[in-house]
C-alpha cells in the first residue's frame, strides 16, 4: 500500500490538505500527516517515497498515485529552496509526525535537555551567551545575559514565559514550529527552566492561530512525564498585537489589561507577578536544544559579525516562491528575494518591508543589505522577527504610510501619548499630505521624531520605521499632482 | 455552559481571567454585564477592573451579535497579494447579513487574501471564493 506524507499545518489545511488526505485514503492509500516544509506556494505539498507533488487538489489524487502525475517536483530534499538552507531550528520540517515522540526521539530530540541534566545551571546560561544567540523575537537582546541575569535574580518563584504572539504580517516561524516540531519548543523551555532555577513555564499563543494552540496543548501533555518536575501550561491571547511586546504580555498573562509596563524594572528581574522571568520568542526557545546538544560553537560558527546562528526568515506577500527560509545571517535582502522568484504578480518588485508592521520599507536600491541585526539598523530599518513582505509597482506608498499610523492607533494600548495620540494624529496628518497639502510632511517627521523617542515600547517608537523609510525613499508617492 | 461551571474550571490556575473571559465570549457570544458582576465577586476584583480588561481585547465583546462572521485579513502581507479590493468586495455581498470583521494577520502570509470563519482557515481567495465562502454561512 502506498505511504502517503501530507502536512497538517494550518497553511496547508486552509489551502485543502485535509480534503486532499481523504481523497488519497478513500482511494487506499495510507496517509501520514508530517509538518510542512515550507514550500508555501507547492501546498497542499504531498509526499511519496521521497518525491513531492504539489499543489495537489482533490482532483489530481487519482493522477498522482497513478504516477502520471505532471505535478511532480522531484526529491523534495534536493529542491533548491531547501537544498540551500541551512535548517538547525527548522531540522525536523516535512520530516515528522509532528506529535510523535517516537519521531522527535529518532531525529535527535531530547538530547539537548540529557545534556543540560547533567550540567550547573551556570554552565548552560554560559553555553547560551558563548552561543551568540540573540532575542529572536525583534529586539535582538543576547539570549544568555537574559537567563544569567535571571539565574542571578533572587527569588523563590522564577518563570518562564514563550513569547508567541506572533502578530507581524508577514511572520509565520512561530505559527510553523509550534504546529510542526512543538517538542523543540518544549525541551527548549524545559532547559531554560534548569537554567535559571524556573519549575513553571508559559507559552502564550495569539487567539488567531487555534491550530497552534491545539497542538502545543496536546503536545504539552504528552511531554509532561518527560520535562517533569517542570511545567508548562499553555494560555491563549485574546486579539491584541501590543501583546506581543514583552511586558504587556505579562500583564495580559496576570489577567490584566495588556498595557506596557515601564522598565525598570526588567522582567528579569519583576517580570510574571513580579517574579524573576525569562521571556523569550518561540524561535530563542527552538533554537536551544540545538545549542546544548551540538555546542554553543557549532552554532555561532554560523552567521555574521554579532549575528550569529540562524534566522528563519519568512518570504511573504506578493513573492512567487513564498515559505519559510532558514539560513545562516548574512545573506542579502536581494538574495532573499531572488530565491523567492520575485513578485507573484509578474510585475516589478517596488518595495519590501523587513520585520512587520513596524519595519522598514526597502527600496531596490538598498537590496544589498545582508541580513544582520546591525546592518538593518545602519539603514534605519529592522529584520525584527525575519518577516520579508514583498509588494509589486502597484503599491502606493502614501497608503502604506497611513496605514502603519492606523495600525499604530488601532493596536495602541493607551499608556504612553507619543503613541496614543502620535499615531491618530500621524494618520490625519498624513491624510492631508495625500489631499495636497505640502506643508504636512515636515510634521509628520517631527512627529516622528517624538515618537520614536518618547514612546515606552516598539509599537509607538517603531512606528516612524514603515512611515519614515516610505517617505524617504518613495518620494514621489507623497507628491500630488497639480489640480487645474 | 453555565458561569459558575467556567469560573470553578480555572479559578485555580495563576492569572485565571483572561481564561474564564475566553469561556464565557465562547458560550455566551458575548459578555455580559452580569457576567462582568459575577466574575469580578468570584475572583475579589472589581467590576471596574473586569470591563477594563473585556474593553481592551477585540476578542471579546460587550453585546451580543447573532449574525454568523467572517474575518478577513487586511495585514501588508495580504494587502499585497489583493486583500482591499476584497475586503470590499466581501462588504457588497455579506449586506447586513453576515459581519464582516477584520483580523491582522493568521500567518498564512505567502498565500492570501486569506479569511476566518470560526476557527476554520481559507487561503488563496478570490471574489468567487469569497461570495461562496459568504453565500454558504
Amino acid at each position: 500500500m502506498t505511504l502517503v506524507r501530507i502536512p497538517d499545518d494550518a497553511l496547508a489545511v486552509a489551502c485543502g490538505a485535509d480534503r486532499v488526505a481523504r481523497r488519497f485514503e478513500e482511494l487506499g492509500a495510507t496517509v501520514e500527516r508530517v509538518s510542512s516544509w515550507g514550500m508555501h506556494w507547492l501546498e497542499p505539498l504531498v509526499e511519496i517515497d521521497g518525491i513531492g507533488f504539489g499543489p495537489v487538489g482533490v482532483a489530481d489524487v487519482e493522477g498522482v498515485l497513478a504516477g502520471g502525475s505532471d505535478l511532480s517536483v522531484g526529491r523534495i530534499e534536493d529542491h533548491p529552496f531547501i537544498a540551500s538552507q541551512t535548517r538547525l531550528t527548522f531540522a525536523r520540517a516535512g520530516k515528522t509526525r509532528p506529535l510523535s515522540l517516537q519521531d522527535y526521539a529518532a531525529t535527535g530530540g531530547w538530547k539537548g535537555l540529557e545534556r543540560a541534566r547533567a550540567m550547573t545551571a551556570e554552565a548552560i546560561t554560559a553555553e547560551v551567551t558563548a552561543s551568540g544567540l540573540r532575542g529572536r523575537g525583534g529586539a535582538g537582546f543576547p539570549a544568555g545575559i537574559k537567563w544569567e541575569t535571571v539565574r542571578t535574580a533572587n527569588g523563590v518563584r522564577k518563570y518562564i514565559v514563550c513569547n508567541a504572539d506572533e502578530g507581524d504580517s508577514g511572520t509565520f516561524a512561530d505559527r510553523m514550529l509550534m504546529e510542526g516540531d512543538p517538542f523543540v519548543l518544549i525541551e527548549g523551555m524545559a532547559i531554560a527552566g534548569l537554567a535559571v532555577g524556573a519549575a513553571k513555564g508559559f507559552v502564550y499563543i495569539r487567539s488567531e492561530y487555534p491550530h497552534a494552540v491545539r497542538k502545543m496543548e496536546a503536545a504539552v501533555r504528552l511531554a509532561a512525564p518527560l520535562v517533569a518536575p517542570f511545567e508548562i501550561e499553555v494560555r491563549v491571547g485574546a486579539g491584541a498585537y501590543v501583546c506581543g511586546e514583552e511586558t504587556s504580555l505579562l500583564n495580559s498573562l496576570e489577567g490584566k489589561r495588556g498595557e506596557v509596563r515601564a522598565k525598570p524594572p526588567l522582567p528579569a528581574h519583576e517580570g510574571l507577578f513580579g517574579c524573576p522571568t525569562v521571556i523569550n520568542n518561540v524561535l530563542t526557545l527552538a533554537a536551544i536544544p540545538y545549542i546544548l546538544a551540538e555546542g554553543a560553537q557549532a552554532y555561532a560558527d554560523y552567521g555574521m559579525g554579532r549575528s550569529r546562528g540562524t534566522m528563519p526568515v519568512q518570504l511573504a506577500g506578493n513573492i512567487r516562491f513564498g515559505g519559510l527560509y532558514e539560513t545562516a545571517f548574512g545573506a542579502t535582502l536581494g538574495e532573499l528575494i531572488g530565491i523567492g522568484g520575485g513578485s507573484a504578480s509578474g510585475r516589478p518588485v517596488k518595495a519590501v518591508q523587513v520585520g512587520g508592521p513596524l519595519g522598514a520599507y526597502f527600496p531596490p536600491s538598498l537590496f544589498d543589505t545582508p541580513f544582520d541585526y546591525e546592518a538593518f539598523t545602519a539603514r534605519d530599518g529592522l529584520i525584527g522577527h525575519g518577516g520579508v513582505v514583498v509588494f509589486d509597482d502597484s503599491v502606493d506608498m502614501a497608503a502604506q504610510a497611513r496605514f502603519a499610523f492606523e495600525f499604530c492607533a488601532a493596536e495602541s494600548c493607551g499608556k504612553c501619548t507619543p503613541c496614543r495620540i502620535g499615531a491618530v494624529r500621524g494618520r490625519e496628518t498624513i491624510e492631508r499630505v495625500i489631499a495636497g497639502d505640502p506643508d504636512g510632511l515636515a510634521l509628520v517627521a517631527d512627529l516622528c521624531e517624538t515618537m520614536k523617542f518618547g514612546s515606552l515600547c516598539a509599537l509607538g517608537a517603531f512606528t516612524p520605521y514603515p512611515v519614515m523609510s516610505a517617505i524617504t525613499h518613495f518620494p514621489a508617492d507623497f507628491v500630488v499632482e497639480e489640480r487645474v | 455552559m453555565e458561569l459558575d461551571e467556567i469560573v470553578a474550571r480555572h479559578i485555580g490556575r495563576e492569572g485565571p481571567l483572561l481564561p474564564i473571559l475566553h469561556d464565557v465570549q465562547a458560550a455566551a457570544g458575548f459578555v455580559s454585564e452580569e457576567a462582568i458582576r459575577d466574575i469580578a465577586q468570584a475572583l475579589n476584583l472589581s467590576r471596574a477592573e473586569v470591563s477594563g480588561v473585556v474593553s481592551f481585547y477585540h476578542d471579546f465583546r460587550r453585546t451580543p451579535d447573532p449574525r454568523p462572521a467572517i474575518r478577513l485579513c487586511r495585514a501588508e502581507a495580504c494587502q499585497a497579494r489583493g486583500s482591499e479590493a476584497l475586503a470590499a468586495h466581501a462588504e457588497r455581498v455579506a449586506g447586513e447579513r453576515v459581519r464582516v470583521g477584520t483580523v491582522y494577520c493568521l500567518g498564512l502570509c505567502t498565500v492570501g487574501p486569506n479569511a476566518m470563519v470560526g476557527d476554520e482557515l481559507h487561503a488563496r481567495l478570490d471574489e468567487g471564493a469569497v461570495s461562496a465562502l459568504i453565500g454558504a454561512m
